[in-house]
């Protein structure tokens, strides 16, 4: 009998794990709450707690099992619910405030780091349901610990609703507020979005969209620093042949998550979803994608050249792993997170990256512009502007753009912001240019764009 | 029906690395399929044995967790996981 793999290959695995931070970043169990809905809301947090117990109760431990079993670390487990704002027949923001109690211990108490979907898709409108759960926002994110929000405020088909958008400014600034004493740390928690997907297994964004089953596991893997790593050894290659070597990585880094995600859904008896191939950085030195941008050759990340090499490596990311996973889906792509990537915050503290580059960077990458720290006391009609150049970008690229960004109470540009763990720190970002108070301020729908109507 | 599983083993080279993990694997009732060693560079030492845990007197937990004690004993890194991993990641 021999072995069916070398000795290299096993080491080449090995080192990834122990060496290069290759994990699983995420697992998460989309939930659909529909059937929990009911007029009031003690009795539709009744039904969503037994629901989530019971569907949810073995996802830890199997979790830590597979780790076990694999030797990969699973670092976060994870619970994304229909949009709550869909789960209330009388809306209060009281009657909100209370559900988001409920998600809250309901995943503490399953052990579970983050749960997402106190969310509304208002692309086109508000129900008198979802304007109650958007104002109950500040005070649900500052009043629990593993809850996420998103709004969904743009969409290639729809638009964009510039009157959710001018409204997610007050709420940014209110959650900021709120959570003052820890910087802020109630946005880190609350993405807006243009074309937001009902599959994504990565926070503040996931939630459980009407169009999934009843339950099912999603799967978001990681692996920035696999990646540099292989880049490493190809100084002085071509572009072609860095892109070439990018694919194959992004092969391996993918396999792990989809036998992963087949080997948790066969246990828990779940759908397995769909794999979410992004490219995920951590605080961790090495594990950043600014780090690759170097190695490729960007001399400062933020400098002439990044965007380029960015959407050569998120092409590069989506090939090798589409080729990897029976169901791709999700965000896929590279994250470019600036407080969550060591890299990417020091380029940002050294002012090679600014609101503007990040802004370009992200019309070639997944997401958008993500955990970005501006002054505190930018107003509402301004981070509204942001937001609504972001979702332009998403809407005209028919893609998906976020906007979570967090306006740091009493800092201004140079002082930092810390939020430790996955979330790490960054260096807060002047905002240049006037005040776009009177475009925010006319409100309304900017109509779909020709792209959409692609019937 | 056979359980693989992948142990690798890695450090600094020194006498009786072989014989004190197959020590263990021995005391549990573990077989070794195959087994490959090198040293690279200088005096780094690297293992790969293929080892069939389906007739193991513990849990595959419980064999990690000696084997992961056997190398703080020595000063290695010993890691335990199951063939699939190697697999997914190297075939098609």
């Amino acid at each position: 009998m021999t072995l069916e793999f070398s000795s290299e290959e096993i080491l080449e695995t090995v080192e990834m794990i122990e060496a290069f931070n290759l994990d699983v970043r995420t697992v998460t169990m989309g939930i659909n709450l529909q059937d929990c809905a009911r007029s009031d809301a003690k009795k539709t947090g009744e039904k969503i707690r037994g629901k989530i117990i019971q569907l949810a109760a073995h996802l830890r431990q199997d979790a830590k099992d597979i780790e076990l079993k694999y030797g990969i670390p699973i670092v976060n487990v994870r619970i994304a619910v229909t949009p709550v704002a869909n789960l209330l027949g009388k809306a209060s923001l009281d009657a909100f405030l209370y559900l988001a109690q409920v998600l809250d211990s309901a995943a503490a108490e399953m052990d579970i780091d983050f749960l997402g979907g106190y969310s509304a898709l208002v692309q086109k409108g508000f129900t008198p349901a979802e304007r109650a759960l958007i104002d109950s926002i500040p005070s649900a994110l500052s009043q629990t610990e593993r809850v996420c929000a998103s709004v969904n405020v743009a969409s290639t088909k729809a638009g964009i609703n510039m009157d959710a958008v001018a409204l997610m400014g007050k709420i940014i600034k209110e959650t900021a507020h709120l959570t003052a004493e820890r910087d802020g740390i109630g946005c880190a928690k609350l993405v807006v979005f243009a074309n937001a997907v009902e599959d994504n297994p990565f926070m503040a964004g996931a939630f459980h969209g009407p169009g999934e089953p009843e339950a099912v596991i999603n799967v978001g893997v990681s692996g920035p620093g696999v990646i540099r790593n292989v880049l490493e050894r190809m100084d002085g290659a071509s572009l072609g042949e860095v892109a070439e070597a990018i694919k194959k990585a992004a092969f391996k880094i993918t396999r792990v998550g989809e036998m992963v995600g087949r080997e948790l859904s066969k246990k828990l008896g779940v759908t397995f979803g769909i794999l979410d191939i992004s490219l995920a950085p951590t605080p961790t030195v090495g594990d950043s994608v600014a780090e690759i941008l170097e190695k490729i050759g960007i001399g400062k990340v933020g400098g002439p050249g990044s965007t380029a090499a960015l959407a050569m490596l998120n092409d590069a990311v989506k090939k090798g792993g589409a080729f990897a996973s029976s169901y791709v889906g999700g965000l896929s792509g590279a994250f470019i997170p600036v407080s969550e990537d060591a890299g990417m915050a020091r380029a940002a503290a050294e002012g090679w990256l600014t609101l503007e580059k990040l802004e370009a960077m992200t019309s070639v990458c997944s997401v958008g512009l993500d955990m970005i720290a501006i002054p505190g006391d930018t107003t509402p009609e301004t981070i509204s502007a942001i937001i609504a150049d972001e979702m332009a970008i998403g809407v005209i690229n028919c893609k998906t753009t976020g906007v979570r960004i967090i306006p740091a109470p009493n800092k201004g540009p140079g002082d930092w912001v810390t939020f430790g763990g996955l979330l790490g720190e960054a260096p807060v970002l002047p905002i240049k240019g006037g005040s776009a108070d009177e475009f925010i301020k006319r409100g309304g729908r900017i109509p779909a764009p020709l792209q959409g109507l692609n019937n | 029906m056979a359980e693989k599983v992948v142990i690798t083993v890695l450090g600094k080279d020194r006498v009786g690395i072989v014989a004190e993990i197959s020590g263990v694997l021995y005391q549990n009732n573990v077989n070794i399929l195959d087994i490959n060693q090198k040293v690279m560079g200088e005096e780094i030492f690297a293992m790969t044995m293929l080892v069939d845990i389906s007739l193991s007197k513990v849990s595959f937990a419980e064999l990690k967790e000696q084997l992961e004690k056997k190398g703080e004993e020595m000063e290695l890194k010993v890691m335990a996981q199951h063939e699939d991993i190697f697999k997914f990641m190297h075939r098609i």
